[in-house]
């Protein structure tokens, strides 16, 4: 029992230890940039005790030129300016509604796993897409959604149905705007009801409605809102 | 009782080695002018909230108690950061567009309604992070208002 007590207390002055140990100095520890997030100063990031003094000013022009970095590659510089004839839809463009389809279809039949098979399709039918035959402004544009609709399918290959529901909104936006760049060969409705999240639309290759958004419970909710051609 | 002090010994040997696993800690003192709060300028409430409940894991600069230092508990923040900047970064938030913006809006309404955020394991050892649920609901309907005016 004795070793017990003794083991004890060695853990418990250790811990305490440790713990004023570990307050000491945050700055010298080290930050490596992992590249996502380029704008994160490297404070701290200068060992060599030389440059301690300069520190300060250091770290102030790394994330000035970091976060230079970071606009350029938010305004991402664009290189085609072939204009494509709208009604013509490329097949990446045809690929995205099809696997969109699919979630849709499988959120109407609240079924978690194949909303998430869905999902983990689209979001790859998007990180494929070859935008080269849109004009310089389409290209942005269809970036900017790319992007954002990417995020919201990871999102749904990878949650509960409530939250794939919510991603499931704000993505059918993106879609629908997409489409109105893309075009579509086959006709399109975009739907809508009321109920849910004040309002929801979503779209769908057929003119009956079947909500995705409720599935049984309030299948029939909505109205065709616009035909899209 | 041999037994049971070989294995103190062992664990005391493992928290000790844990100590010395460096971590990356997030820090940083500049506030960009891209930054949530530089641009939108919300009410001292609002921006209070914000910082001390959200900023730890979706900012450059992590408030880092002693606690938040001793291992394990600095590789579950370290983790926790690392994926919570991914999906939003409020020192970045000019850098994302209107249409990003709106998701984001979307998204953080949704998490604080659903009281998916801040992180539940966070707030057990984070008592400053907890949200009441007055301070929810102002939360929400300042970002609902900003999301009006990003449609
Ligand atoms: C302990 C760290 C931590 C804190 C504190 C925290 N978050 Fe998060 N947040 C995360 C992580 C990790 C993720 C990604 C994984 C997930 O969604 O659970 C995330 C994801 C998110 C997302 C994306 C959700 C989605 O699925 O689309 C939003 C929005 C968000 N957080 C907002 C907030 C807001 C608002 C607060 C403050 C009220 C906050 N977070 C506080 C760690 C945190
Ligand atoms: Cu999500």
């Amino acid at each position: 029992m004795k070793n017990l007590k003794v083991a004890t207390a060695i853990v418990a002055m250790a811990f305490v230890s440790l713990t004023t140990m570990s307050c000491r100095d945050t700055k010298k520890e080290d930050l490596h940039d992992d590249g996502m997030h380029s704008e994160m100063p490297e404070e701290g990031n200068h060992d060599d005790s030389m440059m301690n003094h300069e520190n300060s000013m250091m770290d102030e022009n790394d994330s000035i030129m970091n976060h230079d970095t970071s606009m350029m590659d938010h305004n991402n510089t664009d290189r085609s300016n072939t204009v494509m004839d709208s009604k013509m839809q490329n097949s990446d463009a045809k690929q995205v509604v099809a696997d969109y389809m699919a979630l849709k279809d499988a959120l109407v039949a609240t079924n978690k796993e194949d909303a998430a098979k869905a999902g983990k399709k689209l979001e790859s039918t998007l990180k494929g897409f070859n935008v080269s035959s849109y004009s310089a402004e389409q290209q942005k544009e269809l970036k900017d959604i790319i992007e954002d609709a990417m995020e919201h399918a990871e999102h749904i290959g990878k949650s509960e149905m409530d939250h794939q529901r919510e991603h499931f909104k704000i993505l059918s936006k993106d879609i629908t705007d997409m489409v109105a760049i893309t075009g579509t060969e086959t006709t399109l409705y975009q739907q809508f009801c009321p109920m849910y999240d004040g309002g929801s639309a979503w779209l769908s290759r057929s003119k009956d409605i079947k909500n995705p958004y409720y599935g049984s419970k309030m299948l029939n909710c909505g109205k065709v809102e616009k035909e899209i051609n | 009782m041999k037994i049971l002090r070989i294995i103190l010994i062992i664990l005391l040997i493992a928290f000790v080695g844990m100590q010395f696993v460096p971590t990356r800690r997030n820090q940083s003192n500049i506030v960009p002018k891209t930054d949530f709060l530089v641009v939108n300028n919300p009410s001292k409430n609002v921006n209070t909230i914000l910082q001390e409940s959200c900023y730890d894991c979706h900012s450059n600069n992590t408030d880092y108690p002693w606690y938040n230092k001793m291992q394990p508990i600095a590789w579950f923040l370290e983790h926790h950061i690392k994926e919570g900047k991914d999906e939003l970064n409020f020192n970045e938030w000019d850098t994302y567009s209107e249409r990003r913006k709106n998701s984001k809006l979307n998204a953080m309404i949704h998490q604080i309604e659903d009281e998916e955020m801040p992180l539940y394991s966070y707030v057990l050892m984070h008592r400053d992070a907890e949200i009441s649920k007055d301070e929810r609901q102002t939360l929400v309907a300042y970002l609902r208002i900003l999301k009006k005016n990003h449609e």
